[in-house]
């Protein structure tokens, strides 16, 4: 199909698909850089060519053990949760059909935090805040959707609202675990609620999600941009609606879970990514999943990579350097683009 | 009341027997019978809230009936795959919602969604389709425009576009000139009326009587209480009837060999 010219020229007319070239051409050695960067930066310096040579298994030494041991699983770490973050942003705006809707509105985060912080209270070993939070969050997405579905009508504004007042019930219980903390386990609580990717050394459960997650939605992208015009249009159209939501809600939901887990509540990157993907390259969910995916992956990694060398040997939540990175970017790409 | 019978060829595009409508436990139509061959234009009017396009909505598929069969181009509804259903039946919804920005032709295209497979893009006829379908609503220069920046008139007017860019044979048009000015109400009309003489069939709720006069063939007035009357133009449209539906009295004019109905 590829090779029939007809076609070719419909390609170069739809704006959004030439441009999502581009944007890959960028994108993609964006991302090789942002891993290059992170494995050799940090307290010990390490040259591109030892990190080479780590990778392929060269070496004993310290340095290509920093590389394998701490920086490469940190590295995947960070940018899958980054992926699995703007995911579930894009898959949430569409869901709620708000621009405004982010991985973290329905109570998710909400959720992973009591759990996460319940387990630093009890001075549980850093695999069992993972799985805290991990249990938390799915708690939260159990709850929400019991609730919500309720009479079976499963509007986006009851779910809407229901996710927001679980959200808001769950920052309750976490602000009074924050006050009744001693000190020490405060600040671990701090750093995990604003996101810190430090204690992320189990990348592959959420690589393989977030490769898993991109096949499962990718077939769907047509259909999500049917639902986009409306549930009514999109029934009209064939979409078998009620399906399609549940699969998103799901979906969505542990893509965030699965992130939360691993580097705490970060934020930004699952609301900003998708909308800076968008109003790059319009709102073609086939060319916006996988493009935010990469995106929201490299501004993780890279992220994370400043936060632990911007002041060393001091690490700053990851968190904070997303806000900063992307709310200015973000500002300035809107006021590139009025009227949208 | 049952709808007088055009000369009976082999699949009407839209039958319904003895169909009931219900919300809860309010009945909006019950006993419905209603037959569109190709060819023909129906309108459905009714005081608001009479449930005109609860009606609609039952007639696409997208609410069971409460009561009776509805078949179309002589097949249940129910054993249609909703695939196949979407290439047969096209719905105009009666408001758009957009939430998100995306061109004018972009939103054609989607009217394009059941014509093509899982992993498929849009091709070039695609987009010939969606460009000729805009130039059916005089929007041919419009395509790379933001639908967020479009006037109301005109993003009723792409919202009929990805509608003719859909091209069923069955069109439901839910107040299709909702927004649109005097010369596009009588454009979008006129072009419907074209496309059933064409072979298609158009089923639209509209609430100017006088205009429901001039395009239709078939009448379906709903008078809000489970009554429906169904007939043809000059069954339907009588003073009588339409006062108790619209709860308002109406003068019946001739004006160039044209009847108007005119509020008292």
């Amino acid at each position: 199909m590829a090779a029939n010219p007809a076609l070719a020229a419909a390609r170069r007319s739809l704006p959004g698909r030439s441009r999502a070239w581009l944007v890959l051409a960028v994108l993609l050695p964006g991302a090789a850089a942002a891993f290059a960067w992170a494995l050799t930066a940090g307290e010990l310096s390490i040259p591109l060519a030892d990190v080479a040579g780590a990778l392929a298994g060269a070496g004993d030494d310290m340095a290509a053990r920093v590389v394998r041991e701490l920086r490469l699983p940190r590295a995947l770490a960070t940018f899958a949760c980054g992926g699995l973050l703007a995911l579930a942003g894009a898959l949430m705006q569409v869901l709620l059909r708000n621009p405004l809707a982010e991985p973290y509105v329905l109570g998710i985060s909400g959720g992973a935090a009591v759990g996460a912080l319940g387990a630093i209270t009890l001075g549980a070993a850093t695999f069992i805040v993972h799985a805290g939070a991990f249990a938390g969050a799915l708690a939260a997405m159990l709850l929400v959707f019991g609730l919500a579905h309720g009479d079976g009508s499963w509007t986006q504004t009851r779910l809407l609202l229901t996710g927001v007042i679980v959200a808001a019930g769950c920052g309750a219980v976490v602000t009074l675990m924050l006050a009744l903390a001693p000190a020490t386990q405060a600040q671990s609580m701090l750093f995990w609620l604003m996101g810190d990717a430090s204690s992320a050394n189990r990348p592959w459960p959420a690589l393989v999600l977030l490769i898993a997650g991109l096949l499962l939605v990718l077939p769907l992208a047509r259909d999500l941009n049917v639902l986009v015009r409306g549930e009514l249009a999109a029934q009209a159209l064939g979409v078998r609606v009620r399906r399609l939501r549940y699969a998103l809600y799901l979906l969505a939901s542990l893509f965030t879970a699965a992130a939360v887990s691993l580097v705490g509540t970060v934020g930004f990157v699952g609301l900003i990514v998708p909308h800076l993907v968008r109003l790059l390259l319009g709102n073609d969910q086939r060319v916006l999943l996988p493009v935010a995916a990469l995106a929201g992956g490299t501004l993780l990694l890279a992220a994370d990579t400043a936060a632990r060398t911007a002041m060393a040997p001091m690490q700053l939540p990851v968190g904070v350097l997303t806000a900063l990175i992307g709310v200015p970017a973000f500002l300035f790409l809107l006021a590139r683009h009025p009227g949208r | 009341m049952t709808m007088l019978m055009p000369a009976a060829t082999q699949n009407p595009l839209l039958q319904a027997d003895g169909l009931g409508v219900r919300i809860g436990e309010r009945w909006l139509c019950r006993d419905l019978d209603l037959l569109l061959q190709p060819g023909e234009c129906l309108a459905v009017i009714g005081a608001n809230g009479a449930g005109k396009t609860t009606l609609l909505h039952t007639l696409a598929g997208l609410r069971p009936a409460a009561a009776g069969q509805l078949a179309l181009a002589g097949r249940a509804l129910q054993h249609w795959p909703l695939r196949e259903l979407a290439r047969f039946r096209g719905l105009l919804a009666q408001q758009q919602p957009d939430h998100f920005t995306a061109s004018v032709l972009e939103t054609v295209l989607v009217g394009r969604h059941p014509h093509l497979g899982r992993w498929d893009w849009e091709g070039a006829e695609d987009e010939r389709l969606a460009r000729a379908a805009l130039a059916e609503v005089g929007l041919e220069g419009m395509a790379a425009r933001d639908i967020l920046s479009l006037s109301g008139g005109e993003r009723q007017r792409v919202a009929l576009a990805a509608l003719l860019a859909q091209a069923p044979a069955l069109f439901l048009l839910d107040e299709p000139l909702n927004h649109l000015d005097l010369r596009y109400q009588i454009a979008v009309l006129t072009l419907f009326r074209r496309l059933a003489e064409a072979g298609r069939g158009v089923v639209m709720v509209l609430h100017d009587i006088n205009l429901a006069a001039r395009f239709a063939d078939r009448i379906v007035l709903l008078d809000g209480h489970g009554g429906a009357c169904a007939g043809s133009r000059d069954e339907v449209l009588q003073p009588a009837l339409l006062e108790a539906a619209f709860g308002h009295p109406l003068r019946r004019v001739e004006v160039e060999g044209r009847v108007l109905f005119i509020p008292a």
